[in-house]
């Protein structure tokens, strides 16, 4: 039994072709895809859970200190983060587009739209440095240089240390994602994708996706708490 | 196949050099790898357990400083709990025989495997650094303000180390899952799955769940260490005690890490050693899920005086009563399956034996501590200790020598020597109860964790705990010599030594590169024993 193995243990030994993409120890290229999908899917909850932690700490103070709150999410920019939430929504239509051009085959259009998403999602990044800088500026940095005028500044202080907390999270995220987004655009333009094979797209879609998801719920958290009440008001 | 000669083409030598193992995409390589670090740092946790127990010797505190000894348990914990107790059977065994026992050739993503093994490296060095750089004294668990602003010594490092790991074991939990859903052979539908997949992919569950969570946690903790922010800091009005609730919210369910796999090691062995299929195999099966689903739901028993409301309080000792409801179901199974079995007495049997003495008392103790007014007596005290060690110790290395034992002959081809490996069982099983049975009574008696001198009167329980301390590090010494000379003098073992049901016995031992020469096909279920015209003698 184990003589007519050692030619066997050499991967792709077999004599028939196989897709370029398909790994010696998948079957097919759609077991290979379903397993992806669904490794990818599950890393999703796994970040869920990971930004859950903060949002925890976000729910138990937000309950403790409703006018911290308050007070803190007016300091912050909503113009500026309004613009990035139009910006990141922006960056997953071209993201779904670069999705569905690799799935029909078209590359200049994918690598199009990768570009695109790229810039949007820089541009995402380098408004919020503005608003980061901005801060700093005014010493609203959590930590010994911390200044904050008002009745409960100590609490605002760690509304920051959460704001900062979530988004530093996320934007590293958006980081993480450009990154991904360049090596997939080079691989585009390469013509590594095709009607048969666009895994590595569709996934790079899904965590964009959820980076993007993640700022839909950070941004009315954090910059419209009691908004409409300060606007009544 | 009567005389046994080992294979010509295995894992093992189908390449040479360290490159080739550090380079490695085979689950069965990377398995082994892990078995190699993990040892390491079970020897380390074991010389900080020794330094602990020769202090504890007399009432004085006069071998180590109060310091030094804060940093001797700390460094124990740390070293014990996530580089021993987490990795230790899902990454050494889970990695060696799951996919062979799903008749895969490797795991869904090896590439990914080999990063967490490096991953785990790196977390491990990151700790060895705060090791030999000073140490830590906050205790495992990293209480703040403990850990954020009171303690002077090296949390960072060992807080970026534990966050880093913490990633090794989330990538591992990713890799088994979709390897369970997506890799199986043709045939191998999920009632005909070995309950030791089963028990691991509950384990991926809890993983994937849970330690995102520590992660951020700590994370938070080391922006407030690091930067002053101030998430946990009580003069901001923020609440150490959220602190202990999300750390908790990872280290309950992280026991479920460590003792789900081993119950999963125990249906194995029980079955092939008392050659009968596994009493109410779903049963057991489900269990497993049960277990890793509820455990998330009884943290707050760590917290019972840490000033939670008595009515959340009164809500998580109940449902602590009844996560041992799934455990109580597995032992139960496994005695109706040992029940008129042909038993074979053979070492894997030995070790299954001592975890079923050993989790039940941890079990059953546990209960005690997860009723309100016996843990505001025993909280904080050796009880404590002695429980959650017989259940740690006690299940989850008990559990893994079991397994150990029952998959070597696979893993290297060879045979190790029953009668020391009986020895062996015997010696940790009498060691360990004499370590730890005594501080039970203690705990009992009222002397506290933590501290490094203690009253008179405690002196002769701690002194027959340390003298069974000794026998227990004999035992593992005996352990780590047979296994080692079996590497280079044991007889080779044949395919299927064991006689075994399952997969992973039907290729060679050890096995090809690639796991089978033809894909295998399953047709019945996972412990068809009573099918088999073996007959043991
Ligand atoms: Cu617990």
């Amino acid at each position: 039994m184990p003589n007519g193995v050692g030619a066997h243990a050499d991967a792709h030994g077999h004599g028939h072709a196989h897709h370029p993409a398909l790994q010696h120890h998948f079957e097919t290229l759609e077991q290979q895809h379903e397993a992806s999908t669904l490794g990818m899917w599950v890393f999703l909850v796994t970040e869920v859970m990971f930004f859950g932690g903060l949002l925890m700490a976000y729910l138990l103070y937000r309950v403790w200190y409703p006018e911290a709150w308050s007070e803190g999410s007016l300091e912050l920019d909503i113009l500026l983060g309004g613009f990035n939430t139009v910006v990141l929504i922006g960056s997953s239509l071209t993201m779904a587009l670069a999705v569905r051009s690799a799935q029909t085959g078209m590359h200049k259009a994918t690598v199009r739209w990768l570009i695109l998403t790229i810039i949007l999602g820089l541009t995402f990044l380098v408004v919020k440095a503005f608003e980061y800088e901005h801060k700093w500026a005014l010493n609203h940095i959590p930590g010994p240089n911390f200044q904050f005028e008002g009745p409960h500044a100590r609490q605002v202080e760690i509304f920051l240390s959460l704001y900062f907390g979530l988004t530093g999270l996320h934007a590293l995220h958006m980081v993480v994602g450009v990154s991904i987004l360049g090596v997939i655009t080079w691989m585009a333009h390469k013509k590594r994708f095709s009607p048969e094979w666009s895994t590595p797209v569709e996934l790079s879609g899904l965590y964009w996706h959820f980076v993007d998801i993640v700022w839909i719920f950070l941004f009315p958290l954090l910059y419209l708490v009691d908004r409409a009440g300060q606007g009544g008001g | 196949m009567t005389t046994t000669v080992l294979p010509r083409v295995t894992y093992i030598n189908v390449k040479h050099g360290v490159a080739s193992w550090l380079l490695t995409k085979d689950h069965k390589r990377i398995g082994i790898m892990y078995m190699i670090v993990v040892s390491f740092a079970f020897l380390l946790g074991g010389l900080f357990a020794a330094g602990v127990r020769i202090e504890l010797t007399t009432p004085q505190g006069d071998f180590v400083s109060s310091d030094t000894y804060n940093r001797l348990f700390t460094m124990h914990g740390i070293f014990m709990v996530f580089f021993v107790l987490v990795p230790v059977v899902p990454a050494i065994l889970g990695n060696f025989v799951m996919p062979l026992m799903i008749g895969a050739k490797d795991v869904a993503f090896p590439k990914l495997n080999l990063m967490s093994w490096y991953v785990f490296v790196i977390g491990f060095c990151f700790t060895l650094y705060a090791l030999v750089s000073g140490g830590v004294d906050t205790g495992w668990t990293f209480y703040t303000p403990y850990s954020s602003n009171a303690s002077n010594t090296n949390v960072l490092p060992v807080g970026i180390g534990i966050f880093i790991t913490g990633f090794s074991s989330i990538l591992t939990g990713l890799n088994f899952m979709v390897t369970i859903h997506r890799m199986r052979a043709p045939g191998l539908t999920w009632f005909r799955l070995p309950l030791f997949v089963w028990a691991i992919y509950a384990t991926s569950l809890v993983m994937i769940l849970a330690t995102p969570v520590i992660a951020i946690t700590v994370g938070m903790m080391a922006l407030e260490r690091a930067l002053g922010f101030g998430i946990f800091d009580p003069r901001l009005g923020g609440d150490p005690v959220l602190f202990q609730h999300l750390f908790w919210f990872y280290s309950h369910p992280a026991v479920y890490i460590m003792i789900l796999p081993p119950m999963g090691i125990i249906s194995e062995v029980i079955a092939c050693f008392s050659r009968k299929n596994v009493f109410g195999y779903s049963f057991v099966a489900f269990s497993s899920l049960a277990i890793a689903i509820f455990g998330f739901l009884v943290w707050a028993h760590h917290l019972f005086v840490a000033g939670i409301s008595p009515y959340s309080a009164m809500v998580f000792s109940f449902l602590s009563f009844a996560v041992a409801i799934p455990s109580a179901v597995k032992v139960f199974n496994w005695t109706a399956t040992l029940y008129q079995g042909a038993i074979w007495w053979k070492a894997p049997m030995m070790w299954v034996f001592g975890f079923m003495g050993l989790f039940l008392i941890g079990g059953l103790t546990g209960i005690f501590l997860a009723s309100l007014g016996l843990d505001i007596h025993l909280h904080d005290t050796y009880f404590v200790v002695a429980h959650f060690h017989y259940i740690m110790v006690g299940g989850a290395i008990m559990g893994f020598f079991a397994g150990l034992h029952f998959w070597w002959p696979k893993m290297t081809g060879r045979m190790f020597s029953d009668s020391m490996a009986t020895l062996a069982a015997l010696l940790v099983f009498v060691g360990f109860n004499l370590t730890f049975f005594p501080q039970f009574i203690l705990g009992y008696l009222g002397m506290p964790r933590r501290y490094h001198a203690y009253s008179e009167e405690f002196q002769v329980l701690n002194v027959l705990s340390s003298a069974g301390a000794s026998i227990l590090g004999v035992g593992y010494a005996l352990i780590a010599s047979y296994l080692l000379y079996s590497l280079f003098r044991g007889a080779p073992a044949g395919a299927n030594p064991w006689l075994a049901t399952g997969l992973e016995w039907t290729t060679q031992s050890p096995p090809l590169p690639e796991n089978f020469a033809v894909q295998p096909v399953v047709n019945e279920g996972a412990y068809e024993y009573s099918k088999r015209e073996i007959k043991v003698a």
